[in-house]
């Protein structure tokens, strides 16, 4: 029977914790406002109701706290899943993410698994106060014994959160704010590509565009705006940041020749230098043009007022693209 | 000075007099065997300790926080553990390791740099990792406590911490988390007067154990060098989470006799006056004396104690140097359980 619905990334993302909750009684869902209220953004919505509260929880103002008691549940035999209400409200757990949650399965040579996901509301574009638009993707990304997927879509979010909850891995699930509404129809699958899988959004030969989360959509909007000046721009979805399909980057670079990536986060140190870093090393004498990078500038995120003259515009991903084009 | 200052303040629970001499009911809850077993594993901890300071001045482990002077407060709690009561340690318990049965071979693989975090297996002894990080821990305890408690066990988790890790807001945390769960956990602070070069006064103003008001959950002042009163603090405060009464928080007053680990030198903050006055309150010296004058040890039983722990630290000596380097592999063995594809090719490279 195929599912024709039309769903928000809010409503799959709500569906997804549903359908863990209910195949895997060992998966508890808890963090500051999920439980009665169903979370700021709703994304909790009627899961304690349906679960109970022994399984769905609110819990005191205490990240670091909801994630430590996430690894203690760990060797309790518990898979949790939390949530972080904001991006920069997420930097009180940074420890416990750091020092415990990457690393507690190598510290007990593999004998304690650490299957927690940790749900990040993240990215800005939704004239947020401060501290309510954050990407704190590398400090994840560049920590090892983490996983960090963020989805672009509803149908990829429902799928990717199913994979983060069922993987023994720990998985930092970065939710792009910008995208929790906009809807798309289809059915909802656990099946398709998991962690580490990249995808093609959008085929073209002339160039890539690589982006994640939020700005897939405003890369697929610059694509269809090059088209008609005969730009057939091609656009990937990273979906997963760590560990990042390397595999599809390399067949991208050689085949097109040309590299964009985009990103909110600021330029240095971003996604974009270890996208361009690892197309430089696989297909360096594939290129035919520098790899560009149209990303957010070097300065904290900026207020409302300001924020669309921070985040990537359709503009500036369509004239990097025509650049490496051109080059 | 007659006492170390962070003693001060309010009066501990004490069952045995510094001298030895019972000020309190001593029946708390240990058969003569059972006493005797907890003189020996003090004096098997200390020789133990003593090893691990030559150990490192031999070159055999990196760095060694030694715990002379903790042993009371250290065995007192573990022994008053059931078997699946599981234990969330700092750096400094090795004395609790031994009494909870982790292999010492394994747990110095930490400070001989040959592994991070719980060489030993941590589920199967109900040990957590060795855990640097000050304070982070105890939100693990509480974590599995609330977990244990949900699957319908009545086991408690325990979670060592010392004065200064007080000043986190871990700590905060997981009492607050504790406490609102009612989670079957005991946070026990062994006050040893020194986080480093901070003196116990610099870390807070008030006393450690009077915040559990606070948090709505009971708190314990008890005499760390006394054995006895620690125990049936601790059984106390464990039975209390077994009724599911939730948590307790117990300060237990001792002194860190040495430095805080053999990277340090205490010489440069510390008056060596002090320790020699906080080595007439030896919780060895203590607890054997009034063993002694009860009739419950004589001369010969101490002096076997005193061989078994003699063949103890030599046993682990011997086997302890034995261990070569562990292999490269490791590095790349447990980081996932599901490795990436990028680390797969990392660890050819690596490993050639």
């Amino acid at each position: 029977m195929t599912d024709a619905a039309q769903h928000t990334m809010v409503g799959a993302l709500n569906q997804a914790l549903h359908d863990a909750l209910r195949d895997d009684d060992r998966v508890l869902v808890f963090g500051e406002d999920v439980a009665c209220l169903g979370g700021v953004f709703r994304v909790t919505d009627g899961l304690l109701d349906g679960f109970g509260g022994d399984r769905v929880f609110d819990t005191p103002i205490s990240e670091a706290g909801i994630v430590g008691a996430a690894v203690g549940l760990a060797f309790a035999g518990w898979k949790s899943v939390v949530e972080m209400q904001f991006d920069a409200f997420s930097y009180p757990a940074l420890e416990q993410i750091i020092d415990h949650v990457a690393k507690m399965r190598m510290r007990t040579r593999g004998r304690v698994d650490m299957p927690i996901v940790v749900r990040i509301p993240a990215f800005g574009g939704i004239r947020g106060k401060e501290h309510h638009g954050e990407s704190p993707e590398t400090y994840y990304v560049h920590t090892a014994g983490l996983k960090v997927v963020t989805p672009s879509s509803p149908l990829d979010a429902y799928r990717l959160l199913r994979h983060a909850i069922a993987d023994p891995d720990p998985v930092i699930f970065l939710e792009p704010k910008s995208r929790y509404w906009p809807k798309e129809a289809g059915e909802l699958a656990f099946d398709g590509p998991g962690i580490g899988v990249g995808r093609v959004v959008r085929d073209g030969g002339a160039c890539t565009i690589v982006a994640y989360g939020s700005m897939v959509t405003r890369c697929l909007e610059a694509a269809a705006r090059l088209e008609p000046g005969g730009i057939d721009a091609r656009v990937v979805d990273l979906r997963s940041l760590s560990p990042l399909d390397v595999e599809l980057l390399e067949r991208c670079a050689v085949e097109t020749g040309r590299v964009v990536v985009v990103h909110e986060a600021p330029l240095t140190l971003g996604m974009g230098a270890e996208v361009a870093a690892r197309v430089m090393e696989l297909a360096f004498d594939h290129l035919a043009a520098p790899v560009a990078r149209v990303t957010g500038w070097d300065v904290p995120y900026p207020p409302a007022a300001l924020e669309q003259r921070y985040l990537p515009s359709v503009e500036r991903i369509v004239e990097a693209a025509r650049e490496v084009v051109s080059y | 000075m007659e006492a170390p200052e962070h003693w001060a303040g309010t009066e501990p629970e004490r069952v045995l007099a510094h001298d030895g001499t019972p000020v309190g009911d001593t029946d708390v809850g240990l058969s003569d065997d059972q006493l005797r077993a907890a003189l020996r594993w003090m004096i098997l901890a200390r020789r133990l300790d003593a090893e691990c300071i030559a150990l490192q001045r031999q070159g055999e482990l990196t760095v060694y926080p030694g715990f002379e002077g903790q042993e009371a407060a250290q065995i007192g709690s573990a022994l008053a553990l059931g078997a699946d009561d599981f234990v969330w340690p700092t750096f400094r318990e090795l004395a609790a390791a031994i009494v909870r049965g982790v292999d010492p071979v394994q747990y110095l693989w930490y400070h001989r740099g040959t592994w991070h975090g719980g060489p030993y297996d941590p589920r199967a002894t109900r040990f957590g990792p060795i855990c640097i990080p000050v304070a982070t821990q105890l939100c693990h305890a509480v974590g599995y406590a609330i977990g244990v408690a949900k699957d319908g066990s009545d086991a408690v988790a325990l979670g060592y911490i010392g004065d200064g890790a007080t000043s986190e807001g871990d700590f905060h945390e997981a009492m607050n988390l504790a406490a609102v769960f009612r989670a079957p956990a005991v946070v026990f602070v062994q006050n040893n007067g020194w986080a480093i070069s901070v003196p116990t006064r610099r870390q807070t103003a008030g006393e450690i154990w009077k915040r559990a008001e606070g948090y709505g959950v009971p708190g314990v002042r008890v005499d760390g060098n006394d054995v006895l009163a620690v125990y049936r603090a601790t059984a106390d405060a464990v039975a209390r989470a077994r009724r599911g009464d939730g948590p307790t928080l117990i300060e237990a007053l001792t002194y860190r006799i040495g430095a805080h680990s053999t990277a340090d030198d205490a010489g440069r903050y510390r008056d060596p006056a002090e320790v020699e006055v906080a080595r007439r309150f030896d919780p060895i010296v203590r607890f054997r004396a009034w063993m002694s004058a009860s009739g419950r040890i004589d001369e010969d039983g101490v002096a076997s104690f005193e061989d078994d722990a003699e063949r103890f630290a030599n046993d682990v000596r011997a086997s302890l140097v034995a261990e070569g380097s562990p292999p490269a592999e490791w590095m790349f063995d447990w980081a996932y359980a599901e490795p990436p594809a990028t680390l797969d090719r990392q660890r050819r490279e690596a490993l050639g």
